[in-house]
């Protein structure tokens, strides 16, 4: 009965006054895949997702969920899907309990399902200490993991997260982690907008990037980094050599560059198979003794950065924590 | 613990029933909802429980020792401190909604298979059951300090409700300033510069009598001159206006169920126009 895709948007368009926040936005989401809608602040993430959870509708273009269309179907959409977005947030004077047993009551599940649903969210999303406290005074984390609570109260095949960790520390963003990956292997479908390219990277089994409105890239994480093709060799010597450039270069695609203290040469290069055999013949032969050798793959950062010309974080001054904050952290996930 | 993989535990279609028994619920849902904040919030709670007391205590005591009234001043103000009090606590329906509107709590509901109108009639609900408390505040500060009617009880307690359905039809006008200003503060001061000239400039603490000419004119067909003429009558209280000319207070129940049933019939179609047009992108 459930159809492959859970959700689709063709050709989705939306005008808010002079700007296009949308200008034809296509993709697919099979059932129980995990989506990341990457792009910078204004590209056009939580337009789509405004749409697709039937808060305001396309100029044109269709959107369903479910397999029901957003606009003409949106009662059948709001009671199969979940929602947890930054702009439609909980109710701050009520407690975290008083608000799943709310969201569940109004998705009509019954005041005591609500309750006993509540209960089991609590426990398992951690807040049962806080439970009866008033969400005003949670942490960022706390609330983030409520909303969550809150918008899978009826058990929904589809959840929309919209941002799920903005604004979060690290150590609560790898729990918010932790906390969607056990989501998901529940069988739930799930699309997840983000500007954090190693969020995407971790969690999503497709990645499109969007920006100026429009999809620019799409992919699996991996199809994307060899896209960019900007894998990069990484020599480091016992000792600076003055041959080294030249026995590398024949071996490269792009220029070799040499740092200030002559040991650590790095290039771009087109493949890498066989390479490290060939720069290690190369070096020896001209007597020179290599401590490391390195082949980088590109992260998503450098996709990011060549797609969209900028970085993605420059628009965000409240990121805790940027992809260039951890360099290491995208090629030990993605391995 | 459960997991999602098993059976949704939303309704798949609504049956005839749920359809006409769940919006009842919604609306009984957001009602409590609202309760609850009347409940934490210092601003809205003392709206109807300390406002209450200490309007009707400062006004008996410092303007009654200076305003003859025969029958006694206390007897003259219950019902135009209950139309004050009342009048100006609508400012809550406005600062509610926009409040909602602007924290995202609106959209987080429109995304969830409810009915919508039911977060207005939830709101309308919510207030009118606060405009009681407000009444039964007032009423009992009045029986406490000397305030008698002298009238039967079926009507005393229809100048309650004559007071009470008016500021439920006003509070729809409130909710229309909630669902068109900047945010909950904007709603507040349009509040504060539309509803409390509204509530004194009125017959509801002194007699229109002594005011200059224009400014009494504007007075006796000021809604809330009706309502408290309307109340005083009901009470069997002192009701000096019973002598003023214009038509309002020569028929000051039938002047009050008339602005009421007109404040309705604008503002409430209105408010949910509004409504509409607040959350539709």
């Amino acid at each position: 009965m459930a159809p492959d895709n859970m959700i689709e948007a063709s050709g989705l368009t939306k005008r808010y006054g002079d700007t296009q926040a949308l200008a034809g936005v296509d993709f697919v989401v099979p059932a129980g895949t995990i989506l990341g809608v990457l792009g910078p602040n204004g590209a056009g993430k939580t337009t789509a997702v405004r749409i697709l959870t039937t808060l305001a509708s396309p100029d044109s273009g269709r959107g369903t969920v479910a397999g029901f269309d957003v606009v003409t179907q949106a009662a059948d959409v709001r009671r199969c899907m979940g929602v947890a977005a930054q702009d439609a947030t909980l109710d701050g004077a009520l407690t975290g309990r008083q608000n799943l047993v709310l969201i569940g009551e109004l998705s009509r599940m019954g005041r005591s399902a609500a309750k006993k649903r509540a209960d089991d969210l609590l426990e398992r999303f951690n807040l049962t200490d806080a439970a009866d406290r008033i969400m005003k005074g949670y942490s960022g984390g706390m609330r983030r993991r409520l909303d969550l609570a809150a918008s899978t109260m009826t058990r929904p095949s589809v959840l929309f997260l919209d941002e799920p960790t903005t604004g979060l520390d690290p150590v609560s963003r790898q729990r918010m982690w932790e906390v969607i990956r056990e989501l998901v292997s529940d069988g739930v479908t799930l699309l997840l907008t983000t500007q954090y390219l190693d969020e995407a990277d971790t969690l999503a089994d497709n990645i499109v990037v969007i920006d100026h409105g429009r999809v620019i890239a799409e992919g699996t994480p991996r199809q994307l980094k060899e896209a960019s093709k900007s894998a990069r060799l990484e020599v480091t010597l016992s000792f600076p050599a003055d041959g080294a450039v030249a026995a590398l270069q024949p071996l490269v695609a792009g220029r070799v560059l040499v740092s200030a203290d002559g040991q650590h040469l790095s290039a771009a290069i087109d493949s890498g198979s066989g390479l490290a055999t060939a720069v290690v013949r190369a070096l020896d032969a001209a007597g020179i003794v290599v401590d490391n050798i390195e082949i980088r793959q590109p992260s998503l950062d450098d996709v990011f950065f060549s797609l969209t010309g900028n970085a993605p974080d420059d628009a965000d001054d409240e990121r805790p924590l940027t992809v260039d904050d951890l360099p290491n952290e995208l090629e030990g996930v993605s391995a | 613990m459960t997991t999602l993989s098993l059976p949704s535990l939303a309704p798949i279609r609504p049956s005839v029933l749920e359809r006409i028994s769940g919006p009842v619920r919604d609306v009984w849902s957001l009602t409590r909802r609202n309760l609850v904040h009347v409940r934490r919030e210092p601003m809205q709670l003392s709206d109807v429980t300390i406002q209450p007391v200490l309007f009707t205590l400062l006004f008996i005591y410092v303007f009654g020792s200076g305003i003859p009234i025969v029958g006694g001043y206390k007897n003259f103000a219950l019902a135009g401190l209950l139309t004050l009090n009342l009048t100006t606590s609508t400012m809550g329906t406005a600062v509610g909604l926009s409040t909602d509107l602007h924290e995202g709590v609106i959209d987080r509901f429109r995304t969830l298979p409810m009915w919508r109108a039911a977060i207005l009639v939830g709101r309308s609900i919510s207030d009118v059951l606060s405009a009681a408390v407000c009444v039964t505040i007032v009423a009992l500060t009045g029986l406490a300090i000397g305030w008698r009617p002298d009238a039967s009880i079926p009507s005393v307690i229809g100048g309650f409700g004559l007071a009470l359905l008016f500021s439920y039809c006003l509070s729809w006008a409130s909710a229309c300033v909630g669902l068109t200003s900047k945010g909950p503060e904007s709603a507040q001061s349009f509040g504060f510069l539309v509803l409390f000239p509204m509530a004194f400039i009125s017959n509801s603490l002194v007699p229109t009598q002594g005011m200059p000419g224009w400014l009494q004119a504007i007075a006796d067909w000021n809604p809330v001159s009706a309502v408290t003429a309307g109340a005083r009558h009901m009470f069997g209280n002192p009701n000096p206006s019973a002598t003023v000319h214009a038509w309002p207070m020569q028929h000051p129940v039938e002047a009050s169920l008339l602005w009421s049933l007109v404040f309705l019939v604008v503002f409430a179609p209105l408010a949910s126009y509004l409504f509409r047009r607040a959350t539709s992108e």
